[in-house]
């Protein structure tokens, strides 16, 4: 574990030694403020709540979290160092793990610099901050899953670029299969039954229930499989690399 | 410390390394040369347990690198080919980083990064983030990363590529050193590496070992080893032919030894001959042999064939 703690200084160092990282999180603040204030007509609601909030995580994450894990691997592929991480005495699950987490922790920072808005609701009325923080939950995990998808498809190529645009595709997917414009145009070919099955592999679906402050096992479960998944996937894919 | 038994890579239909077996042993800096595209830097890709072979068995100080890959990772120090390292980290953070993740922490850390900068020269840019170095010092640091935790088994790709004259010098100079108490493989295509550097050179080409020997065993595979070269005035080809086969050079003459002759007999024939006849001697030596006229004579029919 205290390999992985390494290796997780130098990921989340490596954020940090450029300015695209303070770049990033101010991009990402003026899009979650943007979105729940203007285009989520905050205000306009009249509810103490931060649904305006998370309602638009699973599309402003679907851009954000592939560009922040997009150079996981496939930087690594392309600079070479790669081979430096991987002859190290070190499994490589290890540096999997660590670069997801490193990944994982920042943008958990992103999702901390919000507090304003918790702060904002609290002043203005009187919310249940026991729903705010299962949503926080909710979106910690939904960026998590986004996030394991893009070390996947990371790992895949050495440019970050393809990465970026292929995780984008994947995420898209997962939310579309559970979004209700698609459900309900889904509804008229295939039945009800086949529809919901589909809609159970979304995210949405299972981001929806922690947003309302519902902790149901089953969505945990969701996301830590498709998490594991991912990151299990990820390994196959850099062993096919390797073996060449 | 490093054995490896009928060693196979194949890339898809393509076989890149084919059969290799060797062993290199404490004490040993190891050549390993060859053309390029020959499989050097795939077998030492196995060696140090990024690609696994496709058949053959590895082990480095008796741990078989596919069964005990940690194990056996943890002795040994590697230079990747092109020296990469993260370009966004400083050299000081770099070596930091290589030396904690290879469990060294504290004092013992410390002592080890200030020994891989003194070794490597990087004191004056131990602050620079190692995009901005140029390349000789990218490599010293990539080396230094290497060297960090003093590791019984150096496995180095290309060490000199890039280098100027004195910085090839030096790194030589540090491979020489270094395999006094260490076991060694260097890949180089510069020949002139084998003599500076090596106890033992290995010649592979197209994934094959041809040649295995010392610098000097295989310099005697040249066709030129044990030739007498003679500048004389007076010298007649017709008399030296007596003596074996006689080719000019220049205004001098090379004589080839017979089959059974010895050089140092050669020589003295050679010697004798030039008593007997009177002859003035401008100049007189005994051929080494050539090591690029070996490494082409055994690795260029191959690729004719091929063509």
């Amino acid at each position: 574990m205290k390999i992985v703690w390494t290796l997780v200084k130098r990921e989340l160092g490596a954020y940090f030694a450029s300015p695209i990282a303070y770049v990033f999180l101010v991009i990402f603040l003026l899009l979650t403020g943007f979105f729940t204030f203007t285009a989520g007509n905050f205000f306009e609601r009249g509810e103490a709540s931060l649904a305006a909030f998370f309602g638009w995580h699973p599309w402003i994450f679907l851009v954000v979290v592939p560009a922040v894990g997009m150079r996981l691997w496939a930087e690594e592929r392309r600079s070479g160092t790669l081979e430096l991480l991987l002859t190290l005495p070190i499994a490589t699950w290890q540096a999997i793990l660590a670069k997801f987490l490193a990944s994982w922790l920042f943008l958990g920072l992103a999702l901390f610099l919000t507090f304003p808005a918790v702060l904002t609701v609290n002043v203005l009325g009187s919310p249940d901050n026991g729903v705010i923080a299962a949503g926080y939950l909710g979106s910690f995990l939904l960026a998590g899953t986004y996030l394991a998808i893009t070390c996947m498809t990371s790992a895949m190529t050495r440019n970050q670029v393809v990465a970026f645009i292929v995780s984008i595709v994947i995420c898209l997917f997962l939310v579309l299969a559970g979004f209700n414009p698609v459900t309900d145009l889904l509804v008229r070919w295939a039945s009800p039954a086949v529809v919901d099955t589909i809609a159970a592999f979304s995210v949405v679906t299972h981001f929806d229930g922690l947003q309302r402050g519902v902790i149901d096992t089953r969505d945990l479960v969701y996301f830590a499989s498709v998490i594991g998944f991912s990151l299990f996937a990820t390994s196959v894919i850099l062993r096919a690399h390797r073996s060449g | 410390m490093i054995t490896i038994e009928n060693l196979v890579k194949d890339f898809g239909a393509k076989r890149a390394v084919d059969g290799i077996s060797f062993a290199v042993e404490r004490g040993e800096v190891l050549g390993f040369l060859g053309p390029n595209g020959a499989g050097k830097s795939t077998t030492m890709r196995m060696i140090t347990g990024f690609m696994p072979p496709t058949s053959g068995r590895i082990t480095v100080g008796g741990h078989d690198i596919e069964a005990e890959p940690i194990a056996a990772k943890r002795l040994i120090g590697y230079l990747p080919e092109n020296a990469a390292a993260y370009p966004d980290m400083t050299v000081g953070a770099f070596l930091r980083f290589s030396a904690e993740v290879r469990g060294l922490a504290g004092e013992a850390r410390k002592r080890a990064v200030s020994r891989a900068v003194e070794r490597c020269f990087l004191e004056s840019v131990l602050h620079q983030s190692i995009d901005t170095l140029s390349k000789g010092y990218r490599h010293r640091t990539c080396l230094a990363q290497a060297l960090i935790h003093d590791p019984d088994v150096l496995v180095l790709d290309e060490p000199t590529d890039g280098l100027d004259p004195n910085q090839k010098h030096e790194v030589r100079q540090l491979i020489r050193e270094l395999g006094r108490s260490k076991a060694i493989v260097f890949s180089t295509h510069i020949l002139e590496e084998v003599d500076a550097a090596c106890t033992r050179a290995i010649i592979i080409d197209r994934g094959k070992i041809v040649a295995n020997g010392t610098p000097e065993d295989l310099r005697a595979m040249s066709t030129l080893h044990g030739a007498v070269t003679l500048q004389a005035q007076g010298a007649m080809k017709e008399d030296l032919e007596a003596l074996g086969r006689v080719e000019q050079v220049g205004e001098a003459f090379r004589i080839f030894p017979k089959a059974d002759q010895t050089p140092a007999q050669l020589a003295q024939a050679v010697v004798d001959l030039v008593g007997r006849r009177s002859w003035r001697v401008e100049g007189m030596y005994s051929e080494r042999g050539e090591l690029d006229e070996v490494f082409r004579r055994i690795t260029l029919p191959d690729t004719a064939q091929a063509r």
